[in-house]
């Protein structure tokens, strides 16, 4: 049991840190994310040398200009004269950390010149600032349409398990009829009956409460069964028989009892959701440009030149790889807690 | 049997037919032309270099054609693949953009440029082995210009308010007369395919005529007197033609063309996957190809080259809803629409542009930045006098001022009424090199305080909002002509124009200088000389530079790859890119460069 909780820690400390990382985007990301660079599209990540190219080993690191060459789009040399220094812990792109508190401090940025760590995609904007600012959205998508997802599957599970009949009835015939719905189509749909200046924020709200609202059919019935079984077992009985309400005996007895199957939804839920975030705006029904998301970061993989030719175009891919693993991690060792609780019990 | 000897037996009969009624039957001599010999051939000759014979050519389309049918073909598959099966009587060389005669031996224009007299080569047969004559032409005029078919080119056809007359003098010669003067003269023969009255006729009576002619019509009820025929069409796969044998041009050794024997047509539905059919050898040619796929195939060429053939017709532009509000417009969009209406609103986005960076970003440096409706590639027409003053955000301020605009505190423009300026800008969500472009253009305008927001929507919805409810702010779109001449956009300048798109179809021209470009085109409709006609077209450049209806972007270069193999490829700027001499082209070697 000890061993468990320990990892279970583990885990959540390591996915609060991943997502520290994201919510502070401004102080890690090095320029703004929709700041466009004409001069470099498509600029190949740099490569950064303690080591010169006369053989100098340097204590700050550096990377060296990166100049397109003669007619050429995308190709670029090394102008190996031009030397430019990573600084940490400078001022530099003004941003707000939560749309709020103003700042100006960088973990690191290039004073004299534009270094891209992972390289600019085809208008020249940082690829690393664009994905640590698109996981603001993404994960923040993931995690509010988890919450509207619970918090409708708790309350309808909640309701029909406890009281049954037809109540039950019709919640999970509804439930069954959501599950049936292709999401996908929906969307398109709800899409289309929208006006056509839609602000980045409504287009985001929209995505997240269309995908949430849609997503609570599983999580209801599992807390209907939960809360089934539980309004049998004694203290239920008993707390009825003392003229307990019905409202008492959800909130102190039958909710608590779903506590585990709760958590263990959201940790499955929430990469589920930055994924139909992640698909939405691949194919262009998310985030509209030029706010990044992760999905719209890989939409222009949707084209074969770019697929085939700048490879640096996966990284936001690769940056949702340790979300996904921490939340499934998180989410199997919760379940395996709940197993090994039933055990002691 | 095979459909080789399908043809040769054909012929034969056709043959035994001419000769037997000839000979003894005076009854079938009365479908023929009165005293008419059976005309020897009056094959048109071509001077390409020579080739051989044999082989086939595929090639990879976007979408599967809508239609076989010349008379309501509207849409790029449809009318590529009608295009190396039909024929016109007088036709645009793609190379040098002037005509030449093509079914007619010869066409002459009167002294007052009203009547056009047409002589048909003689002894030519349909691809089903049936003559052709005056009474196909006259038959293929009455339909295109009847109105309930509703064929696209029926406009084309209508100069100076009254439809051309038809008028059979023989066998071989028909006059075509207009009640002014045209302009662009025979050019208006281009692209009109004469059609098989033998076979349409009867349809054409019965009211079927726009029905006729889908993809599953059947071979032998289809004719028409391009270089190939129908052969055999797989739904959501391929359509593959094969040599028309009855084609009536040689090459300059006497050899009938065309060359290959067969043309394939795949349906590809995405370029990407057209990219990778040609990079894998399993298509031969390959056109309308964006800049970035371009260079991926340029970089990796092996066993074919890429050719760019300089900035083509089309031009793409930003236009803003120039129509008046109606009773339905909400004030919010009232508002926007005044701004709109202000000539120096639009010249201050129009100076905001940063032309060069989307030639660049956009097109990889292949394309030409553009002020104008004439691109670089149209030379003849193109208006050298106007000055372009470079991207300049100060000027643009300065325009901005002047109208009535400023700025608050945060550096946010706005109207007199201090209301933040804010729009919306429609693109195809299918074209990503006008997205791109858009979201460049948001880029440019974000420094001068507006905010502008990407719109990406499928093109049918986009097109309704454009031209019928009109509800929309601003619109990023593309045109490209068939022709360089300037009647072929004619509806677009014209204020009655359905693709007037800034405020289409108006019944009275909105302003004053949309009035003056009325005139000028109508002008230039019926003047006798080039010069003149330029002339009118060149104040029409620079009104347009003058009001920006369109604030025009750029233009892309013609980009087109192709075998090795594949002799007298030539390329041009013109539509269709690459088989506008399709029956020249030749395979060096069969061996290679054949499809699966």
């Amino acid at each position: 049991m000890k061993i468990l909780r320990r990892k279970r820690g583990m885990l959540l400390i390591g996915l609060i840190l991943l997502h520290g990382i994201v919510v502070f985007a401004g102080f890690f990301a090095p320029y703004d994310p929709a700041q466009q660079d004409r001069e470099r599209p498509y600029a190949p990540p740099a490569r950064v040398h303690f080591v010169d190219a006369e053989g100098k080993f340097h204590v700050r690191p550096f990377a060296y200009a990166q100049r397109l060459k003669e007619g050429a789009f995308d190709q670029y040399e090394e102008d190996r004269a031009a030397r430019i220094e990573l600084k940490f812990f400078v001022s530099g792109t003004p941003y707000r950390l939560l749309g709020i508190i103003p700042g100006r401090l960088h973990l690191f940025a290039a004073n004299n010149g534009t270094v891209n760590l992972l390289g600019t995609d085809g208008y020249g904007r940082d690829l690393l600032s664009r994905i640590l600012y698109g996981g603001q959205i993404s994960l923040l998508a993931g995690l509010l349409a988890a919450a509207i997802s619970l918090l409708i599957g708790a309350v309808v599970g909640g309701f029909s398990g406890y009281f049954g009949g037809w109540t039950d009835s019709l919640a999970m015939r509804f439930a069954e009829l959501c599950m049936a719905l292709p999401w996908l189509y929906l969307l398109f749909g709800v899409r289309a009956f929208l006006p056509l200046l839609v602000s980045p924020l409504k287009a985001f709200l929209i995505v997240v409460i269309t995908i949430g609202a849609l997503g609570w059919a599983r999580p209801a019935r599992l807390v209907r069964g939960v809360a089934l079984s539980a309004k049998e077992r004694d203290f239920v009985r008993a707390a009825k028989g003392f003229g307990a309400s019905h409202f008492y005996v959800l909130r102190r007895h039958i909710l608590p009892q779903t506590k585990s199957v709760i958590l263990t939804q959201a940790a499955i839920l929430i990469p589920q959701y930055i994924l139909a975030e992640v698909t939405l705006s691949f194919l262009g029904l998310g985030i509209p440009e030029p706010a990044p998301s992760w999905g719209n970061l890989l939409s222009s993989l949707q084209q074969y030149s770019v697929l085939a030719s700048y490879w640096w175009m996966y990284l936001p891919a690769l940056a949702m790889v340790p979300f996904f693993f921490g939340y499934l991690a998180l989410s199997s060792a919760l379940q395996e807690e709940r197993r090994a609780a039933k055990i002691t019990l | 049997m095979t459909p080789k000897c399908v043809h040769a037996i054909r012929r034969a009969l056709w043959l035994g037919v001419a000769l037997i009624s000839f000979g003894h039957l005076p009854t079938a001599v009365m479908a023929r032309p009165q005293g008419e010999q059976v005309a020897k051939t009056e094959y048109l000759v071509t001077h390409d270099p020579v080739g051989k014979r044999g082989g086939r050519l595929v090639l990879s389309l976007r979408a599967e054609p809508k239609t076989l049918n010349p008379l309501i073909a509207s849409d790029a598959p449809s009318r590529e693949v009608i295009g190396v099966m039909q024929a016109d009587l007088v036709h645009i060389n793609r190379a040098s953009q002037l005509t030449e005669p093509s079914l007619a031996k010869s066409c002459k224009v009167s002294k007052d440029g009203l009547e056009y007299a047409i002589e048909l080569r003689r002894g030519l047969q349909f691809s089903d082995g049936q003559p052709l004559d005056a009474d196909d032409v006259l038959f293929t005029f009455r339909v295109y210009l009847d109105e309930t078919i509703h064929a696209p080119q029926r406009d084309l056809l209508i100069v100076g308010g009254k439809p051309i007359e038809v008028r059979k003098v023989d066998a071989w010669h028909l006059v075509f007369r207009l009640v002014k003067p045209y302009g662009a003269g025979d050019r208006l023969f281009d692209g009109l395919a004469i059609l098989p009255r033998h076979l349409l006729e009867k349809p054409y009576a019965e009211g079927k005529l726009a029905q006729l002619w889908s993809l599953n019509v059947a071979a032998s009820d289809f004719a028409g007197m391009g270089p190939y025929r129908l052969k055999e069409y797989v739904a959501g796969q391929r359509i593959v033609l094969e040599r028309n044998p009855f084609y009536w041009k040689t090459d300059a050794k006497g050899t009938r063309l065309p060359y290959l024997d067969e043309i394939v047509f795949l349906f590809v539905p995405s370029a990407d996957a057209q990219v990778l059919r040609f990079q894998s050898g399993e298509t031969d040619i390959i056109t309308r190809l964006g800049a970035e796929n371009f260079s991926v195939l340029s970089r990796q060429a092996r066993g074919y080259a890429m050719t760019d053939a300089g900035p083509g017709l089309e031009y793409n532009f930003l236009f803003f809803n120039l129509n008046p509000a109606g009773a339905k417009t909400s004030a919010e969009t009232a508002r926007r629409l005044a701004w709109f209406r202000d000539v120096k609103f639009r010249q201050a986005i129009s100076a905001a542009v940063d032309r060069q960076a989307i030639v660049r970003l956009v097109y990889q440096g292949r394309g030409a930045a553009l002020w104008g409706p004439a691109t670089p590639g149209n030379k003849r027409w193109l208006n050298t006098e106007i000055k372009h003053a470079a991207r300049s955000l100060d000027r643009s301020r300065e325009l901005l001022r002047q109208a009535g605009f400023s700025w608050n505190a945060e550096q946010v423009l706005v109207d007199q009424n201090g209301g933040a300026v804010e729009f919306s800008i429609l693109t195809s969500s299918s074209n990503a090199d006008r997205t791109k472009m858009a979201t460049l253009l948001a880029d440019d305008l974000k420094q001068l305080g507006i905010k502008a927001q990407v719109v990406p929507m499928e093109f049918r919805s986009l097109l309704d909002r454009v031209t019928q409810s009109k509800e929309y702010d601003a619109c990023l779109l593309g045109l490209a002509s068939f022709d360089a001449d300037p009647n072929s956009d004619i509806n677009v300048w014209l204020s009655s124009g359905g693709t007037h798109l800034w405020n289409p179809s108006q019944t009275h021209p909105a302003t004053a200088w949309e009035a003056e470009i009325d005139g000028l085109m109508e002008q230039q409709l019926v003047a006798k000389s080039f010069s003149e006609r330029k002339k009118s077209y060149d104040r029409v450049q620079q009104i347009l530079d003058e009001n920006q209806p369109f604030i025009f972007l750029a233009t892309p270069d013609i980009l087109v790859g192709a075998k090795d193999a594949i002799g007298n490829f030539r390329p041009a700027v013109l539509e269709p890119y690459a088989l506008w001499n399709v029956e020249t082209l030749f395979l060096r070697s069969s061996s290679e460069g054949v499809g699966k």
